[in-house]
């Protein structure tokens, strides 16, 4: 992957959110060699072209695409490659407008740089429902917006959003602008009307007099020419390569071992040192004191680092770092946290929730009269349901490669937020953000956890206090133990039926609430009475967004709920759902699908059951059936049937790898997720004890998508986790006729 | 010290003969392509071959390769860079997400297929359990040994798929 370091690096200033704001900033040329088109007013393409254009004979044509002499169209692509296939499919979008040729098209990480800052992602980020809000859910999301842009560096790559914003509204635009302002340049040359200039693989043509160049003979001339701020955009007949399973453009480099992930970075020209560190066990505390002598006196050992808040030793490797740091012995001070177990935090939760009582609490959502209609109800259920802290867990454990000299900082690491771990870096050792650079690697895996940037921090206070260029690797232990996680929380739901069993109120009430801010409301379906309410309690661990956020709890709580209605009224599971979705059209679609391709209304064999589940996250509406055998008393996973409608899928595959992905991600949390703690600390440690799904435990998975059209496209990499923990769990109900309200499952069945 | 054959290459690492493989081929060596997973031979993804069975070599010293064969991912492709029929499986089914547990998969996949080249599902799953793929490509990496081993076909050029 290219390694681009900006030489503007002036902290970045949000814009105001508008389509027009990128489109609008028009085009500079630089030098008379560059074009652009500005991300936002004060377009730095100018001083940031040189660094994009790194060959002496390229052009750039826009911040976002460049055309080199040979005819290769260069992608910059602002978002990070972790496995979700942004790189491929945005150049695919970017590529379809500019009718390049796919073979000669290149991808390019972009600089850690604000000219990149992804304006959309951060109102997708903050509230996906405002692009298309029912009305009633507009107090869910307003402010959190402008909160959000004000405090944050906007280079994110998370929210299921690459597709969504950076796609739609940037590459299909820069692509189509760029088409246009090359057809422009030829017409002025041959003497030609534009409207005759067809473009394809690439090339420019016209037919009538026997006219025709590669795009690059007209890449500078484009400089020249005016830019139309609204290009014409394909429509779905005209797309070539949008829509169309291209393969991915990163997976030659990652079955060779060439992949360049953030601990394999080997900075050119540096002799580097490594550093194995320790955390506080429990959250908060502090090193009070620190015995390293055993430590000092062994091989390679370079130096041991008492950082206050954590514990470094470096040495000539990794492994004689870790070793040593094996036989230091670490005391903390003690923590002023209540809670030393999980019972303690799920007291913590129940005490809040005692406090909001049947009506209290902020109210998240609201809808007709549910208090009056439970009274009313001929039969009310109530339930309480609790989900575990969980870990990312990415493959590749937290890294940072850091060196501080001269005033400058050079960061290498894998990172989802680039400029917001260039600011802590700043914050942290008191290098100004203009000195330091980020290079962005590929991402053994994020999840959500490299939002945070905390490790990239301590890597650079390590390499501060050194002077030397330090790798910094953090133990499986520490990953697992002494991170950020998805939080614990408790929920407990009322619901009331009418004499017909139709679900007629809806009540909730649950701690913890983060993003998405409608996670928590079952605004698909026609419920009249329905009160969403938030009692908040102190989380132990800190906090991390985890994939799918808010729906890796909420998916699991309403949709086990929902089955719980189904069951005391008698009905289908999946009927139940379909009665209540008379206002929603591809969620009645996707159901129906799901019922064909899952033999729903078939028989299950002796001793299986099938379950079914539906969550609209992020945009994209999709529904799973899992079949689960319980012949052996045990749950065995044998089948899982999903149904996705994205509004429209723009790589078929690689939407459904990540379906694929997602929906194992949220059954192995089902089945194993699970950290527990004591005193306070967290007692997994590793794959062992924190265990995944292996190859023989995930069922069969079958993946169907529908394209419904006409609305906002939807995401891809975390839509499919949320319904996978309702759809087996409700699949154990009906195989057993017990309830699980409470994750982990397989230790459940011992 | 330990001398060994690394791909096929003599080397000898200065190192404590305690050292485990995995971090002399990635610090001491320069390849990078086998990966630190757990540390614990939990996770599979530091596979490597020595004298082609499959080994953690999180989990195994230097001193135990001493005198023999060590194969890592960047030793599998052929000497002219000919993809294996792992590999070619790998890319025709779009296997990888993140990537960082593939080098340990297709080591483990080419041992499975070298001593059973027509493996059933059960034998992929007892090949292949020791390797977590926290991304969930499970599914792929089976079908993709399949295609390796000729049982299943690949699929075809995906380019005119429709959604």
């Amino acid at each position: 992957m290219n390694d681009l370091s900006p030489d503007e690096k002036k902290p970045s200033k949000l814009a105001k959110w508008s389509r027009r704001g990128f489109i609008g900033a028009g085009v500079l040329a630089g030098g008379g060699l560059l074009i652009g088109i500005g991300v936002r007013p004060g377009n730095p393409i100018g001083a940031l072209g040189p660094k994009v254009a790194a060959g002496a004979g390229e052009q750039l044509v826009n911040s976002w695409v460049k055309i080199d002499t040979d005819n290769i169209v260069t992608a910059i692509v602002p978002h990070c490659e972790m496995g979700q296939g942004a790189h491929s499919v945005l150049a695919q979008m970017l590529a379809d407008e500019l009718d390049a040729s796919w073979d000669n098209v290149r991808v390019m990480q972009a600089p850690a740089d604000g000219s990149y800052v992804v304006s959309d992602t951060a109102r997708m980020f903050a509230a996906p429902f405002t692009l298309n809000a029912a009305d009633w859910l507009e107090p869910t999301w307003d402010g959190l917006f402008t909160q959000l842009g004000k405090s944050m560096d906007l280079l994110i790559t998370g929210g299921s959003s690459s597709i969504r914003t950076t796609g739609q509204h940037q590459m299909r635009i820069a692509g189509a602008a760029a088409r246009q302002m090359l057809i422009g340049a030829a017409a002025d040359a041959w003497e030609v009307p534009a409207e005759e200039i067809a473009t394809r693989d690439s090339m420019l043509v016209h037919e009538a007099s026997g006219n025709s160049a590669p795009y690059s003979e007209f890449a500078s001339a484009a400089a020249d020419q005016p830019m139309d701020h609204t290009p014409t955009l394909k429509t779905r007949d005209q797309y070539r390569l949008m829509g169309r399973s291209k393969a991915r453009t990163d997976i030659p480099a990652k079955i060779n071992g060439t992949a360049e992930f953030g601990i394999d970075a080997v900075p050119d020209g540096l002799e580097l040192s490594y550093a194995a560190v320790v955390r506080p066990p429990v959250p908060g505390t502090t090193v009070t004191s620190m015995d390293a002598n055993r430590a000092e006196g062994m091989s390679g050992v370079l130096q041991i680092l008492n950082m206050g808040n954590f514990v470094a030793v470096v040495a000539d490797s990794y492994w004689q770092a870790q070793q040593a740091m094996n036989t230091v012995g670490i005391e903390w001070s003690q923590s002023e946290s209540p809670v030393k177990t999980m019972d303690d935090q799920f007291a913590v939760f129940a005490s809040a929730l005692d406090g909001a009582g049947d009506t209290g609490g902020d109210q998240a959502a609201a809808r007709g009269d549910a208090p009056g209609a439970l009274a009313d109800a001929a039969t009310t259920i109530d339930a309480e349901y609790r989900a575990p802290y969980l870990a990312h867990a990415p493959m590749e454990p937290l890294n940072c490669t850091a060196h501080v000299a001269d005033g400058k900082c050079d960061i290498w690491t894998s990172t989802q937020v680039p400029l917001m771990a260039r600011s802590e870096v700043a914050s942290t050792i008191g290098i100004g953000a203009d000195d330091i650079t980020i290079h962005q690697q590929y991402l053994g895996g994020a999840f959500g956890r490299r939002l945070g940037s905390e490790y990239v921090a301590m890597a650079a206070r390590v390499a501060q206090a050194t002077g030397y260029p330090v790798k910094m690797i953090w133990s499986r232990e520490e990953d697992t133990q002494k991170a950020l996680y998805r939080c614990a929380d408790m929920s407990r739901m009322r619901a009331g039926l009418d004499e017909s069993g139709a679900l007629v109120a809806y009540d909730s009430v649950f701690t913890q609430r983060h993003d998405p801010a409608e996670a928590c409301v079952p605004a698909m379906y026609d419920i009249a009475n329905t009160s969403v309410r938030v009692a908040e309690a102190e989380l132990h661990l800190p906090f991390q967004a985890w994939r799918s956020v808010d729906h890796s709890q909420q998916g699991f709580f309403i949709e086990s709920f929902i089955d719980e209605a189904a069951a005391a009224a008698g009905a289908d599971p999946l009927d139940y759902r379909l009665s209540m979705l008379t206002n929603a059209p591809r969620h009645t679609a996707v159901l129906e699908k799901l019922a064909e391709i899952s033999n729903w209304r078939e028989p299950s064999a002796e001793g299986t059951a099938k379950g079914v589940a539906i969550v609209e996250s992020f945009g994209t509406i999709v529904a799973e059936v899992i079949e689960v055998d319980m012949t052996s008393g045990k749950p065995v996973l044998t089948n899982c049937w999903a149904v996705c409608d994205a509004g429209y899928v723009m790589n078929p595959d690689g939407f459904r790898n990540q379906i694929e992905g997602g929906i194992v991600f949220g059954l192995t949390a089902a089945m194993y997720g699970e950290l527990e703690l004591e005193d306070g600390a967290i007692v997994q440690s590793n794959f062992h004890d924190y265990k995944m799904l292996r190859m023989n435990e995930v069922p069969n998975i079958e993946v169907a998508l529908i394209n419904s059209g006409d609305v906002p496209v939807g995401g891809a990499g975390e839509p499919g986790l949320p319904p996978a923990a309702p759809a087996l769990t409700n699949a154990i109900f009906a195989a057993t006729g017990t309830r699980l309200r409470e994750l982990p499952i397989a230790k459940q069945f011992v | 010290m330990a001398s060994f054959i690394l791909n096929g290459e003599p080397i000898t690492i200065d190192a404590d003969p305690s050292m485990p493989i995995l971090w002399a081929v990635r610090e001491k060596a320069g390849l990078s392509g086998t990966k630190f997973g757990c540390g614990i031979a939990q996770c599979g993804a530091c596979t490597v071959h020595l004298d082609g069975q499959p080994v953690r070599s999180c989990s195994t010293a230097i001193s135990q390769a001493e005198g023999r064969e060590v194969t890592t991912i960047e030793g599998v492709a052929g000497p002219d860079g000919e993809l294996s029929k792992v590999q070619q499986a790998w890319v025709s089914e779009q296997v990888p997400q993140c990537g960082y547990c593939q080098s340990g998969q297709i080591m483990s996949a080419t041992a499975l297929l070298r001593d059973n080249p027509s493996p059933s599902d059960a034998d992929i799953d007892a090949a292949m359990s020791g390797n977590i793929c926290r991304c969930g490509t499970y599914t792929r990496i089976r079908r993709a040994i399949k295609v390796a081993a000729g049982i299943e076909q690949p699929r075809t050029e995906q380019a005119g798929e429709e959604a």
